[in-house]
């Protein structure tokens, strides 16, 4: 299949320059590389930019209210598992709004591809703070600076028991859809962070690691089995080291060529190396004044992915078990069941 | 006798509900028609023997029983505070009173069982009496007659030698009870046990004690011969010929939603969140894989609406049961059903409001919410139930309405019928009327849009999987030709326009109104919903005409025609006169007089009778 074959006839109307043209972009190549026929694919979305996604996708779509896409999406892969289920959300969408249904599909693990666009503001309501903007953000409805602490999506998505995170940015797109195929290959809720810029309300947000000088030095796409290296010269590398004192485990950079950098193991049941990865750079979000000395690169790519059990597997097994035992399977059989008595 | 009203009264632990359940439905089985109440705390369980945690279960039995029952014949107290409650109403908090017509839940010549074990000073002073002679106390006039049962030593005695221990023997006093009221009722023992072993068959170890218990109550008041004499009812029931059940609206509301699924050849999926008094529905649809019912509980009531409509989107017969607090927080997601014109079944079980309000107690406060609780131009269809069996009927005729014409159907019951239990003539699949889903001709594989209509205005339904029909539904306004997302001014009223006609043709899919009682009257009583046995019952006595609506949008196409045909048209509703302003609005020229109760509780048909006698 080709990516033209995903494209719908429907004219795209995100701002010239937004990177959501480039994650719509790497969805089409995705899913024309996963190859599972467009009516087999749903997209549900809720509202803001991100949101009008399924209009650009010749798929089923559906877009919904703000925040519920989550909760719809659950509804739609409970009842068809056989269809692939994709969720279009923001950060406001999905994390303010909508964060109930978010950390409740995770913690049911149902398997749905949910890509988050991250751009750190509304860009819908034009222009205000969101739960990822940094602390001290001015916005239309921060005039003085925001006095809230910002989420790491990550965070959300390892507390609620996430079986799956990755992190893209809109930039760089052979990573972004290297992540896509892999959220569809895993079975289970696979979050997709894809950091995006807002040209308009929020431009150069993610600045530090999509320009192309900086990109190298600040981040790092990891790739499962493979060594954790990056750096202009390919000469870092990263490793663990525990505070003799506190016991606390860390991430330090080291030489390239150091016997201890780390082999990424996204398989890793136990999330305490995936949080300390997802973790990476977050400091230099977390406040508009945050100065950092901290070399850590931020980590692009599949962070986590983890086999469990799916929500709508299970319970879709329990119904058929139960079918495969019960005396009574239609209605007749039901009522026949009743205590009664004629007249 | 034609019918009589018991009423089983206790605290909240003594298994009063338990109790009411198995006499119904044994009068059930032994061809009685049934009307129940339960009427319980919210909290689980009060502090034992105190006057808030009294726990009541009415029940009228007989033939032609429309409702449970104004007052009760026969009361079983099963303790000092239930004696108290029963006697003074909803005056038993109040510090002087004592017995009087208007307020006791017993008639003046009612007989009355009390536990003379659960009279002590310590549960006197429980129950917040003043004296040590509760009887005088209460002023429990001398018509009524008391008839003392050591209840609690005799249950001792029963299970002495059972092995138990003395916790779970006090617990069996109900059973006792039960079968002494099984005595005076003279029904016989045999099936009585056999509705026990069905009650205990998880639970084994209790059928034999609880059995003893029991038996040994129905022979306490056949060896003594306890001075009151035994009750024979005659008449036979007035229903139809057929295979009968009891059921409780909730139950019956599920059970709807079950046939209406094999019946339209759909997958069932309720979505819901735990909510007083509509859980039950999610309870037994949870209990009903062998049906193939997929039952989500969601992580809140949004989430519970919002799981079925993706399970409409992706072809499923998709239902979310809530009540009236859940229904607020569900509007914005039944407005997205409507925009995006998605099949779904809503189940508002009301209860008394506003807020968290009277979560345990009746009232059919939100018709106009459901009419019109929504954002926008935002119709919908709405339906009410009017007896605890018919919850069936209407919910299979919700799911009817939803599947053939593409739209969110609300229905509304309430917790009077949701708890009650009702005779029910149990019916096969083959009779039930047939439901066509909307569906999509072959022709427009290839160039289908969310937007096209058949000859009735109803879109056609095309779901994930189905090849050649990819498109994109939107809560946002569509292009009234190409499906896509307008914002043409022109446009959104022609789509305004479209959902409201298609709402309106759904009139010519239901039946016409019909009129109970004496149609020739000059006076009509109008009523909706769940006060159909009341105002039926008031009509007969008043030798007026009644008008009982259940399709409340639409309304039935002869509404107008029907209503003017009366001089005097009374509209009784247990609320401050919701469907009387809507009728205003709907068939106007009319004059509605209105009568209104607002307490949490049903009508009772006396008072009824009273103000329309007026």
């Amino acid at each position: 299949m080709q990516a033209s074959d995903f494209k719908s006839d429907q004219y795209v109307r995100f701002c010239p320059g937004c990177g959501d043209h480039a994650i719509c972009m790497a969805l089409q190549k995705a899913m024309a590389q996963i190859g599972i026929p467009t009516h087999d694919v749903a997209v549900i979305s809720g509202i803001g930019c991100s949101s009008r996604m399924p209009h650009y996708l010749n798929t089923y779509g559906f877009n919904t209210i703000h925040g519920r896409g989550g909760a719809i999406a659950t509804g739609v892969k409970t009842s068809h598992p056989e269809l692939t289920v994709w969720q279009m959300s923001g950060d406001g969408d999905c994390l303010a709004i909508g964060g109930n249904h978010f950390i409740h599909e995770i913690r049911r693990n149902v398997d749905l591809n949910v890509c988050m666009f991250n751009n750190r503001i509304y860009g819908l309501t034009k222009g205000q703070y969101s739960p990822t903007s940094p602390k001290g953000f001015v916005s239309k409805s921060s005039p003085f600076g925001t006095v809230e602490r910002p989420f790491v999506p990550a965070q959300l998505v390892l507390g609620a028991g996430g079986t799956f995170f990755a992190r893209t940015l809109d930039v760089d797109m052979p990573t972004t859809v290297d992540c896509l195929v892999a959220a569809q290959q895993h079975k289970g809720c696979s979050v997709v962070e894809c950091l995006v810029n807002c040209v308009i309300f929020n431009n150069g947000t993610h600045a530090w690691i999509a320009d192309r000088e900086q990109r190298a030095e600040h981040s790092i796409v990891l790739k499962h089995g493979e060594k954790m290296i990056f750096g202009k010269e390919n000469d870092k590398g990263l490793a663990v080291e525990i505070d003799p004192q506190t016991f606390v485990p860390r991430i330090i950079v080291v030489p390239a060529d150091d016997p201890r950098v780390l082999v990424h193991d996204a398989h890793q049941a136990d999330p305490t190396l995936h949080r300390l990865l997802a973790l990476m750079g977050q400091d230099r979000v977390q406040s508009v004044e945050a100065q950092t000395d901290s070399e850590l690169p931020i980590a692009l790519g599949v962070i986590r992915s983890v086999e469990a059990e799916t929500y709508d597997q299970a319970v879709n097994k329990q119904i058929q078990e139960i079918r495969e035992k019960a005396k009574a399977k239609t209605f007749d059989e039901l009522t026949a069941t009743l205590d009664t008595f004629l007249l | 006798m034609k019918n009589i009203v018991v009423r089983f009264c206790g605290d909240s632990g003594d298994g009063m509900q338990l109790t009411g359940n198995l006499f119904s439905s044994l009068s059930a089985i032994l061809g009685h028609e049934i009307s129940t109440l339960p009427d319980f705390p919210a909290e689980i369980r009060a502090p034992q023997g105190t006057l808030g945690g009294v726990s009541g279960f009415q029940v009228q039995l007989g033939s032609s029983v429309y409702t449970p029952g104004d007052k009760a014949d026969v009361i079983v107290a099963m303790n000092a505070a239930a004696l108290k409650v029963c006697t003074l109403g909803s005056h038993f908090n109040h510090p002087q009173a004592h017995f009087e017509d208007e307020f006791a839940l017993f008639h003046r010549h009612a007989i009355v069982i009390v536990d003379t074990d659960s009279l002590t000073d310590k549960d006197l002073e429980k129950a917040q009496y003043h004296t040590d002679n509760p009887f005088t106390e209460l002023g429990i006039p001398e018509t009524v007659q008391i008839v003392p049962v050591a209840l609690t030593t005799l249950t001792k005695e029963s299970l002495a030698e059972s092995g138990m221990d003395n916790k779970s023997i006090l617990k069996s006093r109900n059973m006792f009870a039960l079968g002494l009221i099984c005595w005076l009722f003279d029904e016989p023992m045999d099936e009585a046990i056999h509705l026990l072993e069905d009650k205990f068959k998880k639970k084994p170890a209790l059928i034999a004690p609880n059995t003893k218990v029991m038996v040994d109550g129905y022979n306490y008041g056949q060896n003594l011969a306890l001075n009151i004499t035994q009750i024979h009812l005659d008449g036979h029931p007035n229903e139809a010929h057929g295979t009968y059940t009891s059921i409780a609206g909730n139950k019956a509301t599920a059970w709807g939603l079950i046939a209406a699924a094999e019946k339209a050849g759909k997958r069932l999926f309720l979505g819901s969140y735990p909510i007083t008094p509509a859980t039950d529905i999610l309870h037994e649809l949870a209990g009903r894989k062998d049906q193939n019912v997929m039952a989500v509980q969601a992580e809140d009531e949004i989430a519970g609406v919002c799981t079925a409509i993706g399970a409409a989107f992706a072809g499923d017969l998709a239902c979310t049961s809530t009540s009236g607090p859940g229904l607020s927080l569900k509007s914005e997601a039944i407005g997205l059903a409507v925009m995006a014109e998605l099949p779904l079944v809503v189940v508002d079980v009301q209860r008394g409001g506003p807020s968290t309000g009277l979560p345990t107690k009746t009232e059919q406060t939100d018709l106009l919410q459901a009419l019109y609780g929504r954002n926008g131009e935002c119709p919908a269809v709405v339906l009410a139930a009017s007896s605890s069996a018919n919850c069936f009927d209407f919910a299979y005729e919700a799911c009817r309405l939803a599947l053939e014409n593409m739209t969110p159907v609300i229905l509304l019951t309430d917790t009077y019928l949701a708890n009650g239990t009702a005779l029910w003539r149990v019916p096969k699949m083959a009779e039930l009327p047939a439901i066509h889903p909307q569906s999509v001709p072959e022709e427009l594989k290839g160039k289908f849009n969310p937007a096209l209509r058949d000859e009735r205005g109803v879109r056609y339904w095309a779901f994930p999987g189905m090849e050649g029909y990819e498109h994109r539904n939107i809560g946002l306004e569509r292009d009234a030709q190409r499906g896509t997302i307008s914002t043409n001014p022109e446009n959104h009223e022609t789509m305004v326009r479209a959902r409201q006609a298609k709402i309106a043709q759904i009139a010519n899919r239901i039946p016409d109104l019909k009129i109970q009682g004496n149609v020739e009257s000059d006076t009509l009583l109008v009523g909706w919903g769940s006060t159909e046995g009341h105002l039926h019952a008031a009509a007969n006595e008043l030798n007026c005409a009644l008008a009982q609506f259940n399709y409340i949008c639409p309304l039935p196409r002869n509404t107008r025609e029907v209503l003017s045909r009366y001089k005097r048209i009374i509209v009784c509703e247990l609320n401050t006169g919701q469907f009387a302003s809507y009728l205003r609005a709907q068939v106007p020229g009319i004059e509605f007089e209105q009568y209104n109760e607002i307490q949490g509780q049903p009508f009772a048909v006396e008072r009824i009778v009273n103000y329309a006698s007026k």
